[in-house]
Formats: C-alpha cells, structure tokens, sequence
C-alpha cells in the first residue's frame, strides 16, 4: 500500500492544476490589493532617467513584443507612454517585432486620446521592419531611408515630428520593450555602444537576469522586469497624481504573491515525499 | 451589433477553449490551436507586405515620380530566390541569398557581440575592483569579479578541470547555480504574470458582460 | 561552382559589414547591403507560409492526423490576409479586430498555460539532491520572494537581499556566460565568413 509521502509524489497534475488556478482566480476576484515596495534598484534607475529628461525631448520607443508576453509588457507600455506623454517628451514608435505594431498602436492612441495629444506632432509609429541589428544600424545613419513612411503607408516627409529627426543620434533617449531576439541586446549593441545613445528597456522576467550584466556596465541605464517592473513604474508614475489612470500591473501583484507561495508551497512538498522517499530506500539498503 | 462586446466573447471562448487542454486534449483546443497558427502566419504576411516590401522594395524600384532603379533588382532577385526554396529543382538557388544573410549578419554581429558582450563586460569587471561605496560594496565587487573569473574558467574545456583549475571551476559553477536558481525566480514570476493577464480580461472584460461584476 | 558563389557572397558581405565599422570609406556598401538585408530576408515569411499552406493541403489532401482541423488553419491565414490586403491595417479595420480580438487573447493564453506547467514541473523536479542544487533553491526562492509585496511584508530586508543576488553572484554568473557566448560568436563568424563553418548552405540540393 502506498505511503503518505508516496501518494504525495504522485499526485495528478490536475490537482496542481487547480490549486494554482485558485490562487490567481481568488485573490483577482477578492480585489486583494497589497502595497508594492520600491526599493533602488533598475526600475527606479529608468525612471529617473525618464524623469530627468526635458520637455521637448525625443524618444525612441521600440514595441519589440507580441501578444504572448502582452500580460507583462502591455502596462510597461501604458505606464512608459504617460509618463512621456505627461512630460511633453515626443515619442517616435516602431517595432522590430510584427505584432509590436499593433499593440503599441493600442497603447499610444489610448494614452494619446486621455491626454489631448496629436498624431504626427506629439507622437508617431512608424511601424515594422525586418532585420534587427542590421536594421539598427542603418537606422544610425539614415532613418528615413529605412523609414519612408508610418506604418499606415503616411509618408515621414509630412510630419512634423520627423522634421529634426534624421538619425539614431537625434533622439535623447531610445527604450526597447523587448520579449526577446531582436530586443534590448540589438538595440545596446548596435545603437548605444555605437552611436553613445543612451538605452532604457522593459523586458519580460524570463530575459530580466541576463541583461544585467549591462546594468552593471551603465551601457543599460534602467530596466523594468516583468510585471514587478510594470507595477514599480506604475506606481512611481501616480506619485502626486490626484487621478491615477488605472493599470493592471499594481492589481497583479496580490495575485502574484500567492501564488509564488504557492509554488514554493509545492517545491517544500516535493521535497518531502523526495527525501522521504529517499531515506525509506536508505534504510531498505 | 456591439462589435466590442462581440470582440471579447470572441477572445474569451477562444481562451477558454485553449484552456480547455489542461483537463486533456480535445477539439476545442485543437480548433483554436489551428487557427491561431493560420491567423498569426497571415498577420506576418501582411505587415511584412505592407511596412517592408512595398516601402522598402517595390518603391525604390518604382519610384512615384517614375522610372525604374534597376540597382533594386538585386534584393528582389535574390528574395525571389530565397522562396524558391520550396521548389525543390531550383532550391539550390536559394543558397545566394542565404549567403548574403548569414554573411551580412556575421559580419556585422562579429565586432558589436565582440565589443558589447566581450569587450564592454571585461572592462566592467576590472572597473569594478576600483570602485569604493564601503566595506560591504567591496566585498560584494569582489564575490563579482571571482564569480566572473570562475564562471569563466568552468567555461574553459580546453584544459581539465583538474587541481587549481578544477578548485577555481568549482567556485565557478557555484556561483552559477545561484545565478540559475535566480533566472528560475524569475522565470516562475514571468509564467505566472501571463496568466494573471489573461485572468484579468476573463473576470473584469467578459464576465460583465454577462452582468457579474466583480 | 555551387558552392563558390555562395561562399564569396558571405565572403564578401561580412568582410564589407566588418570594414564598415572601421573604415568610413567603406559606410555607403555596407548601407546598401543593410537595405538589402532587410528585404532578402523579408521574402523568408513567403517560405514560412507556403509551407504552412503545403503542409495542410496536403494533410486534407491524404486525410492525415488532425485533418479535420487544417481548413481552420488555412481559413485563418486566408481571413487575415483578405482583410489587410482589402481594408488596410489600421485602427478600426477588420484587420485590426481580428488581431485585437482573437490573434492576442489566442497568444496570451497559449503562453499562460506555462504557469501550470511551470507549476507542475517545480514539484517533480527541482530537488534538493545536493548542497549546490540546495543553494539553487535557496536562491530560487529569496528572488521569488523578494520580487512580490509579501516578502517586504514577511521581513523588509528581502526585497534587498534579492536585488543583492540579482546584481552580485546573478550578474557575475550572467557575465560568464555572456563572455564565453561572445567569444563563440566570434569564432563563429568568423569561420562563416572565411567558408570554414558551411553547414547553412545545407539541405539545399
């Protein structure tokens, strides 16, 4: 007959399956909210940065993500463009990945809208490009040779925010939100060692580890890492703001700490029934 | 019709239907599988059409103010030979304009990676060591540098890791364990977010739909 | 004669992108090439899709494993490209709903079923068979905590002992794989420029 310890290290996925479910579901439905701590660190790195920047300046925001890490990367996103936005900074947008266009489409027209600025003056997409890195560096030199028109088929020549824009180094700062290859990587290797332009970036928490060897270099100066990052942001964005636009990435949070105890909560119970398991055929021995 | 409204029982039943395979595979879950496969292949399609090939392309060599840049010729030659891959007769062509991606991408991959993740990372760790901030700063400069040397040195398979070499690579993967243990955290953190996002939209988009707010 | 046409084109093109870096006389080739770049590899979507196409066609066509399901695939791209091609990609187009409303949920919730494998696999697998495996979950689980509002609640200095692992052993860890990778990539190019690594001009006879 099987074991306590046994019946625990084969228990069915499903059961799993389930508690982890709950552990989400519970604490979004109850609105379970918990006060997210900023500590110094990347995410208060980048907005300082963002912070400093004066009215009028320009930057590049790069939507290099697809829908499939949109949870993580989308209030990144939200909570980057109102800031911009809010300090007057002109945003010009593009993607090196496809589906980036659409969705950084959705983020800047909302803000946008929320905020009475206009298209082709306050902001622009520009759109999809293949190449990544070789996209990058011709950019450097050229960006309208490589950027003809918006992604609507607008041509550049007509906007005025493209008027003082003709190479990477126009722009004060550039941030890629990046969910992989090309993302951050491309954009520090071929723009910021390049063109000495400084870089920001927004990644997913699977890649935050490995770009911080360039935190450490200063060639990455701020990082926000998945949806901790987006709720660090988001919550330095709404300090003093009387109305604070609502974000999703604060409310993930509560959710987020249970279930983390709930998968270390299961790693202690695999453990057990191992080592139970484990000193049972020992003493067989 | 509330084409919002619409919109988002769409995403949801399509989500509930992916969701559906945690209990076991079914139809549901392959219906949705196939067509997101379809759709997103068509969506490629389309912006590479629209934001590359016509911009970048077909206008070049078709100027509006008319003529033909013949020089454009080229890329689309060697695009059209990249396709005919799939002819299996005439796949060797394709090798053209492979040789002119990979060649271009290692060439100019070569001295960036060299410069930013070889160059610009030595010159970290040693500035690293000058760096002052205090007793504990110090110390922690000086677990990085050796945690740097000795990942390094586990790296080196060309000698055996044997007497120091094998002492300083053990130090070495040490520290990687808990480098890896690290990227584990956050990697739980990253799955866990996506499903918080598509929980969101499920509980405070379609449920009010149906009149449950939450 | 197949393979030395090829082998001079990556010749050529790597020797112009590296010269490009060093030598200004050089910067106009490599643009051109850089644009050139972008739209040979454009034409690799084409490859993508009709293979995509062949491959269920021809799964409907012989009646192959899950058949019944490639109309739904072949329906799909079909829908998308109608609708970009006709009404445009923009904001308010049939295009865009079709990607807002079904693309991107589809996307998202494909990848959020890795939480519950994620989940699962933690629990069969990360054991503390050794002291290293043993200090990888210590690690594992300080940054799990300290990433989330209930480790602050649980000790304050969580938060700091987490950013500690990430910028000390993860980033002294991170760099040593970065430098190793980096030195790879380098001899790795290397020997495709100059025609000793061939193993991509394969398969293609």
């Amino acid at each position: 007959m099987a074991t306590f310890t046994e019946k625990l290290g084969n228990i069915d996925r499903r059961i799993i399956f389930t508690v982890i479910a709950l552990s989400v579901v519970i604490p979004l439905a109850m609105r379970f909210n918990l006060p997210i701590p900023i500590t110094p660190g990347p995410s208060t790195d980048m907005f300082d940065v963002v912070e400093a920047l004066p009215a009028g300046s320009m930057v590049l925001l790069s939507f290099d993500y697809d829908p499939s890490t949109m949870p993580e990367l989308q209030p990144m996103a939200f909570a980057l463009t109102q800031h911009l936005m809010r300090k007057d900074i002109k945003i010009v947008s593009m993607a090196l990945w496809p589906m980036g266009v659409s969705l950084g489409n959705e983020v800047l027209t909302s803000v946008s809208d929320s905020l009475g600025r206009e298209e082709y003056v306050d902001w622009v997409n520009l759109g999809y490009k293949t190449g990544g890195g070789v996209l990058i560096v011709r950019m450097g030199s050229n960006i309208k040779s490589v950027f003809p028109e918006d992604y609507d088929g607008n041509s550049v020549d007509d906007m005025p925010i493209m008027d003082h824009v003709n190479k990477l180094g126009d722009f004060d700062m550039i941030i890629s939100l990046s969910a992989g290859d090309p993302g951050v990587p491309a954009w520090i290797m071929m723009a910021g060692d390049r063109y000495d332009i400084p870089i920001g970036g927004g990644c997913t928490a699977v890649s935050a580890p490995q770009f911080y060897p360039y935190l450490g270099t200063g060639q990455l100066i701020g990082l926000l890492g998945g949806l901790k990052g987006a709720a660090d942001y988001e919550t330095l964005v709404r300090i003093g703001m009387e109305n604070p636009p609502p974000g999703t990435a604060i409310p993930g949070m509560a959710a987020q700490s249970v279930a983390h105890l709930v998968i270390m909560l299961f790693i202690i119970l695999g453990n057990i029934s191992y080592l139970a398991e484990k000193k049972k055929k020992g003493g067989v021995k | 019709m509330n084409w919002t409204i619409f919109g988002i029982w769409l995403g949801a039943l399509l989500s509930l239907s992916l969701y559906s395979f945690l209990y076991k595979d079914n139809p549901f879950y392959k219906f949705a599988e196939h067509l997101f496969v379809g759709m997103s292949a068509g969506y490629w399609v389309i912006y590479t059409i629209k934001n590359v090939l016509i911009p970048n392309w077909w206008e070049n060599l078709l100027p509006a103010e008319g003529g033909m840049q013949p020089i454009w010729l080229i890329p689309g030659i060697l695009g059209i030979f990249m396709v005919l891959r799939i002819v299996p007769k005439l796949a060797s062509l394709s090798r053209m304009s492979l040789s002119l991606i990979v060649g271009t991408g290692a060439g100019l991959t070569m001295t960036a990676m060299f410069q930013t993740n070889a160059l610009a990372q030595v010159n970290g760790t040693i500035v690293a060591l000058g760096q002052g901030g205090g007793w504990f700063n110090w110390v922690s400069n000086i677990i990085m540098v050796t945690g740097v040397v000795c990942g390094l040195v586990y790296f080196f398979f060309s000698k055996a890791h044997t007497g120091i070499v094998g002492r300083t690579a053990n130090v070495g993967i040490t520290i990687l364990m808990v480098a890896f243990g690290a990227s584990f955290g956050y990697t739980v953190m990253a799955r866990i977010s996506l499903l918080i996002g598509q929980t969101q939209f499920l509980l405070f988009e379609w449920l009010p739909t149906m009149g449950i707010h939450l | 004669m197949r393979l030395f046409v090829p082998l001079t084109i990556t010749f050529v093109a790597g020797i112009i992108m590296i010269l490009q870096f060093f030598v200004p006389a050089t910067q106009s080739m490599g643009e051109s090439l850089q644009e050139w770049y972008m739209i040979v590899a454009s034409f690799a979507i084409f490859i993508g899709a009709a293979n995509l196409l062949q491959v269920h066609a021809h799964r409907i066509r012989f009646k192959g494993r899950n058949w019944k399901y490639s109309p739904v695939t072949i329906v799909g791209f079909t829908a998308m490209v109608l609708t970009g091609l006709i009404f445009g990609i923009e904001k308010g187009t049939p295009f865009n709903f079709l990607f807002l409303e079904m693309v991107a949920p589809m996307s998202a919730t494909m990848f959020s079923l890795l939480a519950f494998f994620v989940a699962s696999a933690a629990f069969r697998a990360f054991r503390a068979s050794n002291w290293r495996a043993t200090l990888l979950l210590i690690s594992a689980f300080v940054v799990m905590l300290g990433r989330v509002p209930i480790g602050a609640m649980i000790w304050d200095r969580i938060p700091l002992i987490s950013e500690w692992i990430m910028q000390v052993p993860n980033l002294a860890g991170q760099r040593a794989v970065m430098i190793g990778a980096a030195m790879g990539m380098v001899a790795t190019s290397l020997r495709m420029i100059f025609g000793i690594e061939r193993s991509y001009l394969g398969g293609a006879d």
